[in-house]
């Protein structure tokens, strides 16, 4: 597996992945809505200038298009901000791809209070809730670049529609190429047995990793996962970590409602009722700012990530 | 075209027509406006000009149709039992539980469905996915879609107009269903469909206007269209919303009517009248 130092942003390990995938599959094509300069997907037209498709503002057309490339046997993957590839576009993205059983990957770049300058009007908070309402849509937002080159990579090999929901500017690296990343299931980065700190991005994660130094302090042994695919959820996991600690905190740069802790909770209720917090946007709109204000504002911090802990326990 | 010629698509026309009716009337009612409307069309494109196999519906290199105004769906389903897509006898269970023939017309449970439609706007951008996937692999064929004038109030229609301009997809042809009506009544006092060739010219389309119920006009607007490279094809069809099922013609509400089998079997042998196939 390639090493994903090679790489200097997020953006540019999943248009890598998927420039690298289009090197073996000719039936790949891209489409992107007047922002490929943004997401770099140039780089997949400098390299395939016939599979790709620059189809202009005009996103609800692009998922279309892109349902009609698949129903002659193409794989096609598209890019917008994330709340143009989910809010904009749901409806062609429901019936055109979803009911139709058309295979398309869409990727939806700068999730949450990633968005940042582009403010309040361009940061999807719902965007996996309506991802969830298509049956066998597959959802990751992988932690780092090392995973997120990879699930993209495996979300190609798994054949269903997917959403891939990135950040595209910044970087880190978690994993090494000889770590195992495996879609459909997260990774135990830290074992505790007080909380279990259930995360979904490179922002949560790292917030949530560092919450477990600031409660390892205060005697309070946390477990941290990096949940990098959200559906399908890693029940099995999911169920060992709550079975394990009792309480499970759920951190996601989203909204509650249809989110991942409230899938989770879903899910627990049914198996393994424990008592659970949840970190997120609750009922307010997105504002601009940059990320170390915008975490602040929302408590998407260690600080924020444990204090929440810490009223989970009750402590 | 010689007179027997088309006196035979008429003869398959009035089939399709008589299919349509009896099969919205073994439901009890149904979309009739906008399914005879097409008919015209439909008996063209299958019988004529389309490269397509019933025993092999699902054929790499075939053309292909995407009825964006989805639920004109009985007639097309008429047409490909016609054709031999399935059995006539699947006529009988429009929008039954279980059917394999929705109201909407859905590529996911009828042979020969090429595309879903239903929500309005939609099929047409998947019909320019088409066509360009067909370039992209090179393909030799072509695609074909049906849109109506009240879909066109949508705007997904007029992004992808934009786009299989821009991209130049002469292997698209597209038909405008202008029957001058829609569900709630006349397109003119909704929202009016104006300047129509000129506003598809203006999107870079190569545009014709015809009599959509006149098979010479069709047959003449597909060939002169075939001549021209390096552009989409727009064929506006002037026709009668109902035409054929005569209690709908010239009527407001006829988007959607109930018929019973008895009135079906009426309005036919009305129809054979007028046609003077009595």
């Amino acid at each position: 597996m390639k090493d994903a130092h090679v790489f200097s942003h997020y953006k540019e390990a999943v248009i890598g992945a998927v420039v690298d995938l289009a090197a073996e599959h000719p039936e790949i094509v891209f489409l992107d809505a007047d922002l490929s300069s943004c997401i770099g997907s140039t780089t997949f037209q400098k390299n395939y200038p016939d599979r790709f498709f620059n189809c202009g503002i005009a996103e609800a057309n692009m998922v279309g298009v892109a349902a009609g490339l698949a129903s002659v046997g193409l794989v096609p993957f598209i890019h917008s901000f994330g709340c143009f590839a989910s809010r904009r576009d749901y409806d062609q993205l429901f019936i055109s791809v979803g009911y139709t059983h058309q295979t398309v990957h869409v990727i939806g770049s700068d999730p949450g209070i990633t968005a940042q300058y582009n403010g309040g009007t361009h940061m999807p908070f719902e965007d996996i809730a309506l991802m969830r309402q298509i049956p066998g849509l597959v959802i990751v937002e992988p932690s780092d670049a090392q995973s997120l080159y990879e699930l993209t990579q495996q979300v190609y090999a798994n054949g269903h529609s997917s959403y891939i929901r990135t950040p595209r500017k910044g970087i880190c690296f978690r994993y090494t190429p000889e770590d195992k990343i495996e879609l459909g299931k997260g990774i135990e980065l830290r074992d505790g047995k007080d909380v279990a700190i259930i995360a979904t991005g490179a922002l949560m994660v790292d917030a949530a990793l560092a919450a477990a130094d600031m409660l390892k302090e205060k005697g309070i042994d946390a477990t941290v996962v990096d949940l990098h695919t959200i559906r399908p959820l890693d029940t099995e996991l999911i169920e060992r970590v709550a079975s394990k600690t009792g309480h499970v905190l759920v951190c996601e740069n989203g909204r509650y409602a249809g989110g991942v802790g409230e899938m989770i909770a879903g899910h627990l209720v049914q198996v393994n009722p424990v008592k659970m917090g949840f970190v997120n946007v609750g009922e307010r709109f997105g504002e601009v700012g940059n990320l170390k204000y915008l975490s602040g504002a929302f408590g998407f911090t260690a600080e924020g990530v444990a204090a929440k802990a810490e009223e989970l326990l009750g402590k | 075209m010689d007179k027997a010629r088309i006196d035979a698509l008429k003869d398959k026309a009035f089939d399709i027509r008589c299919s349509t009716i009896r099969c919205i009337s073994s439901f009890g009612s149904g979309h009739i406006g906008g399914s005879m409307s097409i008919v015209e069309i439909l008996t063209y494109l299958y019988y004529k000009e389309m490269n397509v196999d019933s025993s092999d519906p699902k054929k790499e290199d075939r053309d292909r149709l995407v009825v964006s105004k989805g639920h004109a769906g009985p007639a097309v389903y008429a047409t490909l039992a016609s054709k031999g897509f399935f059995p006539e006898d699947w006529l009988k269970t429009l929008n039954q539980g279980g059917t394999k023939l929705p109201s909407h017309c859905d590529m996911t449970k009828t042979p020969g469905i090429d595309f879903t439609g239903g929500s309005l706007g939609q099929g047409f951008s998947a019909a320019v996915g088409i066509a360009l996937g067909q370039r992209v692999k090179k393909i030799s064929a072509r695609t074909f879609t049906i849109i109506g004038d009240g879909e066109s109030q949508e705007g997904q229609i007029w992004e992808a107009a934009e786009a299989a301009g821009a991209w130049k997809l002469d292997n698209l042809f597209a038909f405008l269903d202008l029957n001058g009506q829609q569900l709630d009544g006349y397109t003119k006092d909704i929202i009016p469909q104006v300047h129509i060739p000129q506003r598809w010219a203006s999107f870079g389309w190569d545009v014709h206007e015809i009599n959509g119920h006149d098979f010479n006009e069709i047959e003449k607007a597909i060939e002169d269209a075939k001549s021209v490279s390096g552009m989409p094809h727009m064929i506006v069809m002037n026709t009668i919303k109902s035409y054929g099922y005569i209690p709908g013609e010239g009527i407001k509400g006829n988007h959607s009517m109930p018929i019973t089998p008895e009135g079906a079997e009426e309005a036919i042998k009305a129809l054979a009248e007028r046609e003077g196939r009595v």
